[in-house]
């Protein structure tokens, strides 16, 4: 009976419609909420926090084409998700790092970090992160390099960061001290201080995650748990000892919390899948980054927290599994 | 005061009832040939009781019920019956059909009965003449009305629900009824009253459709037995366990029907259809289409009746417009993908949706990156994503476990899905496995 004339319908299962966000949409939109943080750094470091990304970036790429092609699979880098990841892992990086080093960290955050587990969405933990541990683990001194913010912006600090300058005085004279002083924590939230070259500009970075907020890409509740347990715990510290302690407000706008918080801890594969999976997540890596930080070798914990925090999410989607609806009957609530 | 809506999940999806919703509903003339299936709704089809060479008339049954969970299929119109055969049906595979050839007299069956006392007669008897009267869920759903009215003994229905609320996309035949034909909505909902001896029953209709929700509302109010409850915009609203749930805050229990918390819900349309049967004794032989979507001339809210091959009405509305892409019965988030606009409209067809190519969606699927929008617009609370990789590995007992039997196939969660997985699909599959594992005692 069908007219041969007749058009050829396309034929799939509902819905027909769709909510329009792609994969790669949501790659490049937080790429593009990072670039604010970006060029931060490179006016700060100048042309070589550019040269590092570079690298990172090249070398994620890299490997991701490379691995694609070596199981046969499509090329997959205009997701985004490759550049990603190594943009994230530059921002994590002292501008000072020597280009291999930098590509290095690219080929082993998209080799190992990545597509060992599958490629895209299989991975445990967050390649960024498994990269920049293994840099700091391989070559510590490299990674510790930190460059004071050239030019103009070079008053006041030294070439530590400002947690690391806190904790060697306390670890030297048993107490702050001076370390802090002429430093006011608004000058290290708007980025003028030593430190990874794309983690400075807290208020750049906010900035970016405002955005994302808004699009819905990243969800609230991580950064808001980790960011609130880690002022929570450190400031029940430095209530405990302020002579000792960092003040909760610098551990905020030091280091890599904001960071990690808005674009590494809510990066999407390696974390819970629901709400209340992503609050106990939150509320791990602020706890576990304020014990680094507060009590560990480390001055800076973020990387560390996220990464344990990445392993424990099988178990935490397990236990957070979605409460289904009729699971309660409420067979009294009149209608009124 | 806010309006009330489900607590759990739901999307957004760009509403386009503006192509439509300010068309009058238009008589659709008869098409040449009528393609009745005897299989409208769930349940078992009906027996065929005409023959090729037949002469019927409008509102003569051609089908009879086989069953408790049947219903009478009745001729559309007066002509004669060319053939009973397999034809294209809008659920699937080809289904038997009376295929008709009208004569244009459209002279109706003159041994219908109105009742003659509409709003007291016996709940029995009112049962009976729905049942006859071949009246099943206009919705979409297509479960035979006279069932849902047919509570066991025990069971104390307390609240009747008119659902209004049309959150399909693109889909206005409904709002247009409650906009031109209030009273005979409101007549069907206290003939449904009736039978279970409630005084008052409630209205729910999406906030988008406020010319609606006064009209109802302020007759409502009048005739003092209904309550119009503003619902928000948010899909699925009218799946039935969202729509008690908002509307009474009772949860239907997982695995049970309404009636378990005591609640019926009707569809708007079914109301009408209702008072139709019992007042003037007529059939269901036609309803309220829209003929809608970017892909088609002019959008149009059409009486038709059952049987009326699509490509006629995708005439009506003016023939095509733009590079075909997917014709579809029913809404863009529920209805059914069909390649032959020779599927008849049946009592279930809401809609006739017609997307253009540059609508459809046609990105590969993607590797799932983990993003939780499945989980979160889910309105079951289940977890999509989950289940898909579960039912990937054939893992039913796991799938029962994530509760895959909860899913009421809204399409949520493959609307938002950035990664373009095909997850209603394939929890429809898990439930298929599910319940075939459960049906050997696993
Ligand atoms: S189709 Fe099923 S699993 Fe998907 S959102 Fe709707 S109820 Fe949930
Ligand atoms: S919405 Fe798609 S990509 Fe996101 S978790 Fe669900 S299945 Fe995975």
């Amino acid at each position: 009976m069908t007219n041969p004339n007749d058009p050829k319908w396309i034929l799939s299962s509902s819905p027909h419609v769709f909510q329009g966000d792609t994969t790669a949409r949501i790659m490049w939109q937080v790429v593009a909420a990072l670039t604010p943080a970006v060029v931060w750094g490179v006016y700060a470091f100048g042309w070589r926090a550019a040269w590092v990304i570079g690298w990172c970036v090249a070398g994620a790429a890299a490997a991701e084409s490379g691995a694609l092609r070596l199981r046969g699979r499509p090329n997959a880098l205009a997701d985004g998700s490759a550049v990603l990841t190594g943009l994230l892992l530059g921002m994590n990086l002292p501008a000072t790092s020597p280009w291999w080093m930098a590509l290095l960290g690219g080929v082993v955050a998209i080799g190992l970090g990545k597509q060992v587990f599958g490629g895209l969405g299989q991975n445990p933990f967050n390649p960024a992160l498994v990269a920049r541990v293994f840099l700091l683990i391989s070559f510590p001194v490299a990674m510790t390099n930190w460059a004071v913010p050239g030019g103009a912006l070079a008053d006041a600090v030294t070439a530590a960061t400002p947690l690391g300058a806190a904790k060697t005085a306390v670890a030297t004279h048993g107490a702050l001290g001076d370390a802090l002083a002429g430093i006011p924590w608004w000058k290290l939230f708007v980025g003028l201080q030593p430190g990874s070259l794309g983690e400075v500009s807290e208020l750049l970075l906010l900035v970016g995650a405002a955005y994302l907020l808004w699009k819905r890409i990243i969800p609230w509740d991580i950064p808001v748990a980790f960011l609130g347990t880690l002022v929570l715990v450190t400031g029940a510290a430095w209530l405990g000892a302020p002579a000792k302690v960092v003040p909760p407000w610098f551990h905020l706008v030091t280091g890599g919390a904001v960071l990690g918080a808005c674009y590494m801890a809510t990066d999407m594969v390696t974390s819970p899948l629901t709400a209340r999976g992503r609050w106990a997540f939150g509320v791990g890596c602020g706890l576990l980054t304020a014990v680094i930080r507060l009590w560990g070798g480390y001055p800076e914990g973020v990387s560390f927290a996220i990464l344990l925090m990445n392993a424990t999410v099988p178990l935490i989607d397990r236990f957070t599994k979605p409460r289904k609806f009729g699971w309660v009957p409420d067979a009294k609530g009149a209608a009124s | 005061m806010a309006a009330r809506t489900f607590p759990l999940g739901g999307v957004h999806p760009p509403d386009q009832k503006h192509l439509s919703a300010a068309k009058p509903v238009e008589p659709a003339p008869l098409p040449d040939l009528l393609v009745v299936p005897l299989s409208q709704h769930i349940g078992a089809p009906a027996r065929p009781v005409v023959k090729k060479g037949d002469r019927v008339l409008a509102g003569q049954a051609i089908g009879e019920a086989v069953g408790f969970v049947s219903v009478p299929v009745h001729a559309p119109t007066s002509g004669k019956v060319l053939r009973v055969e397999p034809a294209p049906h809008p659920l699937g595979p080809p289904q038997p059909a009376v295929i008709i050839e009208p004569d244009g007299d459209d002279r109706w069956a003159d041994d219908l009965e109105p009742l003659t006392d509409p709003h007291g007669a016996d709940p029995d008897e009112i049962r009976q003449r729905i049942q006859a009267a071949g009246i099943v869920g206009m919705g979409g759903a297509t479960f035979p009305t006279h069932v849902k009215l047919s509570p066991p003994p025990e069971v104390k229905i307390d609240t009747v629900i008119l659902n209004g609320v049309e959150c399909e996309p693109y889909l206005t035949a409904d709002h247009r009824l409650m906009l031109e034909e209030p009273d005979r909505i409101l007549a069907g909902l206290r003939v449904i009253l009736s039978v279970f001896g409630l005084d008052k029953g409630y209205i729910g209709i999406e906030e988008n459709k406020p010319d609606a929700i006064e009209l109802l509302g302020r007759k409502a109010r009048e005739q003092g037995f209904a309550e119009v409850v503003p619902l928000a915009v948010k899909y699925p609203q009218g799946a039935e366990k969202q729509l008690i749930k908002a509307i009474t805050g009772r949860e239907v229990p997982s695995g049970q029907l309404p009636m378990a918390v005591g609640a019926v819900v009707q569809n708007v349309g079914t109301a009408a259809a209702i008072w139709d049967a019992v007042s003037v004794g007529r059939p269901l032989v036609e309803r309220i289409t829209t003929v809608t979507g970017e892909g088609v001339a002019e959008p149009r809210n059409l009486r038709v009746r059952i049987g009326t091959p699509v490509r006629h009405l995708i005439e009506l509305a003016g023939g095509l417009r733009g590079e075909p892409g997917k014709l579809i019965l029913g809404g863009p988030m529920m209805g059914i993908a069909h390649h032959d606009p020779d599927v008849p409209a049946v009592k279930g067809t809401s809609g006739v949706l017609l997307l253009p190519r540059d609508r459809v969606r046609t990105a590969p699927e993607g590797p799932c990156i983990r993003c939780g929008r499945c989980v979160d617009a889910c309105p079951m609370g289940l977890a999509p994503t989950t289940l898909r990789t579960l039912i990937a590995h054939e893992m039913v007992a796991e799938a029962d476990e994530w509760n895959a039997l909860d899913c009421i196939e809204c399409g949520s969660c493959s609307f938002v899905c950035p990664a373009a997985i095909p997850l209603v699909q394939a929890i429809r599959y898990a439930k298929g496995r599910v319940m075939a594992r459960r049906r050997k005692g696993g």
